[in-house]
């Protein structure tokens, strides 16, 4: 008989789109109204003819025309005390939203959450961190932001400067730590918390190799030996398992699935998997001659049964069929941004060999890619399929896929899609005279 | 009430078994998130916090004067520099009265509560913006960044006091009894910056035209205020409209308290007082109904 620390019931959160990220003036919201009706009208004519709803109706999935949306919905679990719950899902699926709901930085917008013991939240390392204070004393600053009494870090300071390796920069500004520093410091802070219940999201994801190793195996002593209650969010699939007994995974916004951790992950990579094959025998809009019909298309990361994230090597496979074998065949994959559409990448047979002269009627044919770097969003993929000098298919926007976040930079921190596309792994260097 | 009565119809079944188990029901609940539809001021939260408060004045004060060459001297520079330019222009050039004070201390005396005012009242206003990155990561009550915003205010006061306590032994002003209730009206001006700052820092996350707003209305405040000049300027009819300023009050009664002048209008510092009070509650009320969704606009 286990004691129930978290008990959640029908969690609801809904937003209005570009309330987040988005901040107005007051001259905005009196022109709000009418530029939104004037891009309504602007994307009519945008329509191409021919245009078929799946092209629109991918569209509708960043603005509804409604402008709300339920970034959580109906979501009701138990965790009892000393359990460690995983938390999964994809980007958007409402696992950050409901972690900040437990902790109560924003509130539901139905529903209940009893909490039988105290919290503290760990949604980012190193919350509040000034950077002209120096490392002593932001030690002392991020602890009462996190939630910790004053005698409490007085208590554990040594520990915790001990934990972080950096005792000889403590009485140094935190502007002078380089990032991994600043992570570490951060990390150590949250590390020495003794809240009943934490809750962390994605923060083991940053820092060196090594270090983040250390912060799992004190994350597991805590978990295990302290018999504290954890829910943890993470893309980090070898992390969950070897850390949750129980795995939840959000899709949309809902729980779809919730039991041992191997099975909900199982799920998680059927999900991942299932989304990306998109069927497309069934689209009208495409040009070309018909010879040839592609079916399918499946964009993956090559690392099996993972999401595709920054750094991977893409397998694009594209299904199609013919009444005759194809002749001289040419495929393009045009990848593109979902918001932008402007053009990322080409991947042509013409300009890189390796596709046979003859392709039998059918098949699956398949693009490997090299590491792929691109910055977290979403990319579209444009098909097209030459036989010779002619067009036989084309679909424009045939499938999407997402690129998960990865710490390539070893920062933490990684441009968004806004404000860059590709990315690249660099370094800073002084020449002295 | 009723939205309780259906999610737990429809979500109790699934649960059944574990809530037979537990003995959640019996227990109280350490914390209960839901959508808020009371409006109370949680105090008890707020106590709990109070620690929060002292590491984040702290943090404000640590930093206010790094990397500055003048350092603390900015606390007293400021109101100096600016009562040097009133004494010549409206003092010497304008002949302005000054209820037959050395104008230096006559103005001197007003613009230190009103700078306390000022400065608590821009910081705290910008507190919640400028603190975006806490608000969207920790949970804690939102009322506490403002407050620290203003308590930091406090001591460019001290600071500058000081000054002031200097320049009344240098001209001989000796203070009446009415020095005791001094701190009232130093409380009465924080009392104001928090008011207004509670309106206009919750508006400040969702409407950043108050950012451009704020330097712009405290330089037209400034004037409406009795500091370069003795609140019995403005015409009796007036005084009621006059005293709307919450300002208005607080420096003439600061006024009164340390030089002691004995033509102090109480009415004008009753209605100013009234008027805190009234922007006070109407404005904490405001912010607990806009703080649920700071974290989501901000």
């Amino acid at each position: 008989m286990r004691e129930i620390y978290i008990k959640v019931r029908g969690i609801g959160k809904e937003y209005r789109i570009g309330e987040r990220n988005e901040y107005k003036t007051i001259r905005d919201s009196i022109t709000g109204f009418t530029s939104r009706n004037f891009k309504k009208l602007i994307s009519s004519f945008d329509r191409r003819p021919g245009a078929g709803t799946q092209y629109t109706d991918s569209r509708a999935e960043i603005k509804p025309p409604n402008n709300y949306f339920w970034s959580l919905k109906d979501v009701s679990f138990d965790v009892s005390k000393g359990e460690v719950v995983g938390i999964i899902g994809r980007n958007g699926a409402g696992k950050s939203t409901l972690l900040k709901i437990i902790t109560g930085i924003t509130e539901p917008t139905e529903g209940r959450i009893d909490l039988y013991g105290r919290i503290a939240s760990l949604l980012e390392v190193g919350t509040g961190f000034h950077l002209e204070l120096t490392g002593r004393e932001n030690i002392y600053l991020n602890g009462a932001i996190l939630g910790m009494k004053r005698q409490e870090i007085d208590r554990k300071f040594d520990e915790i400067v001990d934990f972080s390796e950096i005792l000889q920069f403590i009485d140094t500004p935190v502007k002078y730590y380089s990032s991994g520093m600043r992570i570490r410091l951060g990390f150590s802070v949250a590390a020495h918390l003794e809240p009943e219940i934490l809750l962390i999201d994605e923060v083991l994801a940053v820092g060196d190799a090594a270090f983040q190793k250390k912060c799992l195996g004190k994350l597991n002593n805590v978990a295990t030996s302290e018999g504290r209650t954890v829910l943890f969010v993470s893309h980090d699939m070898a992390a969950i398992l070897s850390l949750c007994h129980r795995t939840i995974l959000l899709e949309n916004g809902r729980k779809v699935s919730e039991g041992p951790t191997d099975h909900v992950v199982q799920d998680y990579m059927q999900l991942m998997s299932a989304t990306y094959e998109t069927p497309l025998e069934e689209r009208k809009d495409r040009e070309g001659d018909s010879s040839v019909m592609v079916t399918s298309l499946k964009i993956e990361s090559s690392e099996p049964y993972a999401p595709i994230r920054v750094g991977d090597r893409l397998n694009i496979v594209i299904g199609y069929k013919s009444d005759n074998p194809v002749r001289y065949p040419r495929i393009i994959i045009r990848i593109r941004d979902f918001r932008t559409r402007v053009n990322i990448l080409r991947l042509d047979s013409d300009m890189r060999s390796g596709l046979p002269e003859i392709l039998p009627p059918s098949g699956y044919i398949t693009c490997q890619t090299d590491e792929l770097y691109l910055t977290p969003g979403r990319c579209i993929a444009d098909l097209e399929v030459r036989r010779g000098m002619f067009k036989a298919d084309q679909i424009e926007y045939a499938g999407h896929f997402d690129i998960e976040t990865k710490d390539i930079l070893g920062s933490g921190k990684i441009p968004s899609r806004d404000q860059a596309t590709t990315l690249i792994k660099y370094k800073w260097q002084l020449e002295e005279d | 009430m009723q939205k309780a009565k259906n999610t737990s119809k429809i979500f109790d079944p699934q649960h059944a078994g574990i809530n037979k188990t537990a003995d959640s029901e019996h227990r109280k609940a350490f914390a209960v998130r839901e959508p808020r539809k009371d409006i109370s001021l949680r105090l008890k939260e707020l106590y709990e916090y109070h620690e929060l408060i002292y590491f984040l004045i702290w943090r404000d004060l640590k930093v206010r004067y790094k990397q500055t060459a003048l350092g603390v001297s900015w606390a007293i520079l400021q109101p100096f520099m600016t009562m040097v330019v009133f004494t010549i222009f409206f003092g010497n050039l304008a002949k302005m009265p000054s209820e037959g004070l050395p104008y230096p201390v006559f103005s001197f005396a007003a613009l230190l509560p009103w700078q306390l005012f000022a400065n608590a009242m821009t910081t705290a206003s910008n507190s919640l913006v400028n603190n975006r990155d806490l608000i969207t990561k920790v949970y804690f009550p939102r009322i506490i960044l403002p407050i620290a915003s203003i308590v930091a205010g406090l001591v460019d006061f001290c600071i500058a006091f000081v000054v002031l306590v200097a320049m009344i032994i240098y001209y001989g002003i000796i203070p009446s009894a009415a020095i005791l209730v001094l701190p009232l009206f130093v409380l009465l001006a924080m009392a104001s910056a928090l008011a207004v700052s509670m309106w206009l820092s919750a508006l400040n996350v969702q409407y950043r035209d108050v950012r451009h707003l704020i330097p712009f209305m405290t330089q037209i405040w400034l004037f409406v205020t009795p500091i370069a000049y003795p609140s019995s300027l403005v015409p009796e009819k007036w005084r009621f409209i006059y005293g709307l300023n919450p300002m208005a009050g607080v420096v003439e009664g600061f006024r009164w308290a340390l030089l002691g002048k004995s033509n102090v209008s109480w009415s004008l510092v009753t209605i100013s007082s009234l008027m805190v009070l009234f922007l006070l509650v109407g404005g904490v009320l405001y912010f607990r109904r806009m703080e649920r969704t700071f974290a989501d606009v901000v």
